[in-house]
């Protein structure tokens, strides 16, 4: 669920990118950049609404650093073009774009005081020196750092020069705050403490973010929306919900966490009964409204969504599958089990160990039903 | 990309410009080495002449044979006495005296030539008032100078490949039963030679191009090639010492072509 | 392990082979450099006498110690020493700033490039240095002659009416240093430049630095261990120098390496030219303990 839904406490509220009168804050048209004839991005649109955390997530070389640093101003685009606030930013270098980024290596200036750090952007922009103080002095509270003005970044830990470089980056009020991988450099625990900050300093200070990302996980958790990005170009642009149940493609849903795919074709007289071609079994789905579907097909199946069971279930609509338990690993919150179809289709189970005991207590070896309502199958085409 | 004031088009002219500084000099050289006439400066015709005269000259081919062999016998020896003190310097810990030898060990670095050449004259001729060694000066005495400051080039670029090595491969070495001699002989020595082998040809080099030093420790019966050189231009420009530029120049230039081929080599079977 | 001293006891042959390694080339230095260095010291303090060697010497059975400073006396006397050193200053002082404004750009520019032509571009600038140094300064005196192409050029262009004099003045020796040793500059430059993390100019561009202000900010501060480490390779030999002044120069560039030069082998006074000598290292031990801190630094911050 989105997090502007949660704050409006279930009152009706549309969210912008659904609301066809609102106004898009950034608008990113048919934007392409090539290296030496190579697409880096290719032909990529894209609206961002005031006050969104939009993640752009992808794998390496998918081109999410390339926009990111089309939109700073770092890269001139190919062709296409990005409007900020309504305005044209073509020809704009990075030193006068109402945006600031946050880099991935933080690039924090090593010649610097932490303060002359955070004031560099405002000295930049004339203002008094009262006034940068002050800012200086908010911004570093803001972020923690108040007893480090003076050190030089080496004295600094990791997680501390990244509030460094955050401090500097939102020290100019922008209109857009660009981060490059923000949480990647920074350990497990570290990781979860600054997500929350950075969710919090958005909340406050109702900047716009664009956070750039290969870590779903980091994505899901953050984001407002997230564009999945490959090859260069968006493959799905959705809330995480959307995103994680309806993923458009073998792609998306491969990308976001553990799937199982079964390859298939639907029946010709019930779209909604498809025949699973390593199977043989039928799989019950939502038919997919006003398409044509292809001969092959996937249904992709989340492992939590998958019930097992020692005596066969039964219901309307409820895929049923018969196999042995394989392998299975404790995790604590929950348990992993690889379950081996019939006919041989190894398919991957999570459930919630919601007791001390577990009702199941599978054995190694064991057979098992494995069950899902048709909602939990998801139709991909491609 | 523009990011910090520099167009690229002022940077490519300086390119240009520096480049032009550092070669058209030695190009005019070679260009007139060609030169018929003995006015060095007036282009009367292509000519060979200075090439043979360079031939005959055996003043020049006797020095030019005397500074090859001090220059190979102190390169060597410095690459061994420099790779030594490299691994003394970042492989044997604190030693008593360390300071003052790395301080030596970098001295001969920035020590003008005309003080290291001025001090080792006084040690030889002090050393044979008092025991008799050296009897007089000559190349004995030319090499153990080029030693001395050329050592300490090789330990620079030595001890800096040292210092890159992973730490870890010696300990595992030593960690699977070896000693720390032979820790040295089986890990650090195969994994420095090609520095080793840059040492050494910065001292052939330096060897080879040393004038001042030269000239204060050497005695009658060993003029270098260098002191020749400079005794024949102190006068003005003379036509064969273009030929003879032209020739060196000619051999560096085969060397470098050389050695780029062989690594280029080495990259390809390596990947 | 080794790296801490062993903390097990050694075995025989391996103690012999540690005091092998730190042994002989700290022999070998304590010999042939350290007690020359003291000896001319010494030297420095004797008178001169006609005979082999050239200086009285240091304890006489009837005189007992013989210690004079008449040389030092001398130099603070004698103009020639003092014009000598402060003009050798000079020489190196200009000559450094022009290698660092020539150098820079180059630097930067080499550091700026693609890939694959950096390697090209900085073997070009090490080229000349494997050909003769002698022969370089010499490839100048050709080109600066009455006739040569520097005088061609100027009549060519119109600049001049009849040919200058340039060999054999003091802008020789300007241009044979700053040709000898840009390489020297351009090196430590181009190491510093090229480690500069591009992000930060990114940085600073994105917090509304301008070019020029970015190169201000950012670049410049950042590469002064380059230009200080340059500046001093450059600075300290030129110091020193004695080819250059005596093929390009004219009778009044008196440096003090060829100051030094003459009185050793013309006016043959040993004491002297050690006094010389003596006084010159101490000139030099301060841009030289300047280099030492500045490279420190940079390893420090390399790694």
């Amino acid at each position: 669920m989105s997090r502007a839904v949660e704050e409006a406490g279930g009152k009706t509220s549309v969210n912008p990118w659904e609301n066809p009168a609102a106004e898009p804050f950034i608008r990113i048209e048919n934007l392409r950049k090539t290296f030496d004839g190579f697409p880096a991005v290719d032909g990529v649109s894209l609206d961002i609404y005031q006050g969104e955390l939009f993640a752009i997530l992808g794998g390496s070389g998918c081109g999410k650093s390339t926009l990111l640093r089309l939109l700073a101003g770092f890269e001139n685009p190919t062709a296409g073009k990005v409007v900020i606030d309504g305005v044209d930013m073509a020809g704009r270098p990075p030193y006068e774009r109402p945006t600031n980024m946050m880099f991935q290596s933080y690039a924090v200036f090593p010649h610097y005081t932490v303060a002359d750090n955070v004031a560099y952007g405002l000295k930049k922009e004339g203002l008094g020196k009262a006034e940068v103080k002050d800012r200086v002095a908010e911004l570093l509270e803001l972020v923690q750092l108040q007893d480090f003005a003076r050190r030089k970044p080496r004295q600094l830990s990791g997680g501390q020069q990244q509030r460094v470089a955050l401090a500097r980056a939102l020290a100019k009020r922008p209109k857009v705050l660009l981060l490059d991988e923000p949480l990647a450099a920074l350990d497990r625990n570290l990781r979860e403490r600054t997500q929350f900050e950075l969710m919090n300093i958005q909340d406050r200070l109702g900047i716009t973010f664009i956070v750039v990302t290969h870590d779903q996980e980091e994505a899901m958790t953050l984001a407002t929306r997230i564009a999945v990005m490959d090859a260069g170009r968006f493959v799905q642009v959705g809330t995480p919900t959307e995103i994680y149940e309806y993923p458009n493609s073998r792609f998306v849903a491969d990308f976001f966490g553990a799937i199982n795919l079964f390859e298939g074709r639907a029946d010709a007289s019930d779209p909604s009964r498809i025949i699973c071609a390593e199977t043989g079994v039928v799989i019950h789905a939502d038919p997919l409204a006003g398409q044509t579907l292809p001969d092959v097909l996937f249904v992709a199946v989340r492992p939590e969504k998958i019930r097992l069971s020692r005596e066969a279930p039964a219901g309307e609509g409820v895929t049923v599958m018969h196999g042995t338990v394989e392998d299975l690993a404790y995790y604590g919150n929950h348990s992993l089990y690889r379950v081996r179809t019939d006919q041989g289709k190894l398919v991957q189970v999570s459930s919630q160990n919601t007791h001390r005991s577990a009702e199941l207590a599978l054995e190694w070896n064991e057979p098992i039903h494995l069950s899902w309502p048709r909602d939990c199958s998801v139709v991909l085409t491609e | 990309m523009r990011r910090d004031g520099r167009s690229p088009t002022f940077l490519f002219s300086c390119l240009c410009f520096g480049f032009a500084f550092l070669y058209v000099p030695i190009l005019v050289m070679i260009v007139y080495s060609f030169n018929d006439s003995r006015l060095v400066s007036v282009w009367t015709g292509f000519s060979l002449r200075w090439y043979g005269a360079l031939w005959e000259n055996e003043q020049i081919i006797d020095a030019a044979l005397l500074s090859l062999r001090i220059a190979f016998v102190s390169a060597t020896l410095a690459t061994a006495l420099g790779t030594l003190a490299a691994l003394a310097i970042t492989r044997m810990g604190r030693f008593r005296g360390r300071a003052l030898f790395s301080g030596m060990l970098a001295a001969p670095l920035v020590m003008p030539e005309v003080i290291t050449g001025l001090s080792l004259l006084m040690l030889f001729v002090s050393l044979e008032g008092a025991i008799g060694w050296p009897l007089g000066r000559g190349a004995d005495t030319i090499t153990i100078a080029h030693i001395t400051f050329s050592m300490a080039y090789v330990a620079v670029v030595v001890q800096a490949r040292l210092t890159a090595m992973d730490r870890a491969l010696e300990e595992a070495a030593m960690d699977l039963g070896c000693r720390p001699m032979g820790v040295t002989f089986d890990i650090i020595l195969p994994l420095i030679a090609p520095a080793m082998l840059s040492g050494w040809l910065l001292a052939f080099t330096l060897s080879l191009d040393d004038l001042v030093i030269a000239s204060f420790v050497s005695g009658p019966e060993s003029s270098t090639l260098p002191m020749v050189i400079y005794s024949k231009v102190r006068l003005g420009i003379t036509p064969d010492v273009n030929a003879l530029a032209a020739v060196i120049v000619a051999i560096v230039g085969i060397g470098v072509a050389v050695a780029g081929w062989l690594m280029a080599r080495m990259a390809r079977t390596a990947a | 392990m080794m790296g801490r001293g062993p903390s097990v006891a050694l075995q025989r042959p391996e103690r012999l082979w540690r005091r092998t390694v730190a042994g002989v080339p700290y022999l070998w230095l304590l010999v042939f450099f350290l007690a020359p260095f003291a000896i001319v010291l010494r030297i420095s303090f004797a008178d001169p006498l006609i005979g082999q060697p050239p200086f009285t010497p240091l304890y006489d059975e009837a005189q007992g110690i013989q210690l004079t400073a008449d040389n030092y006396r001398f130099l603070t006397e004698d103009d020639l020493y003092w014009v000598s050193y402060l003009k050798s200053m000079r020489i190196a002082a200009v000559a450094t700033l022009l290698c660092l404004l020539i150098g820079y750009p180059m630097a930067y520019g080499i550091a700026r490039a693609r890939a694959v032509w950096r390697n090209v571009l900085l073997l070009l600038v090490i080229l000349p240095f494997w050909t003769s140094f002698l022969l370089r300064v010499y490839a100048w005196m050709g080109m600066l002659s009455g006739q040569g192409v520097v005088n061609k050029a100027l009549l060519a262009l119109g600049l001049v009416d009849q040919p200058v004099q340039i060999l054999y003045t003091d802008l020789a020796v300007y241009l044979g240093i700053v040709y000898t040793y840009l390489p020297f500059m351009i090196l430590p430059l181009y190491a510093t430049l090229e480690r500069l993390d591009g992000e930060l100019l990114d940085a600073a561009a994105d917090l509304g630095g301008r070019p020029r202000q970015a190169f201000l900010d950012i670049t410049l501060p950042l590469s002064a261990p380059g230009v200080v480490a340059g500046s001093m390779l450059v600075f300290i030999p030129a110091l020193g120098e004695f080819v250059i002044p005596s093929l390009l120069g004219g009778l009044d560039t008196l440096m003090i390496g060829r100051t030094l030069y003459d009185e050793f082998f013309v006016n043959r006074d040993w004491p002297l030219a050690s006094a010389v000598a003596s006084v010159l290292v101490l000139i030099l031990v301060l841009p030289i303990v300047v280099f030492q801190r500045f490279s420190q630094l940079d390893r420090e911050a390399a790694r």
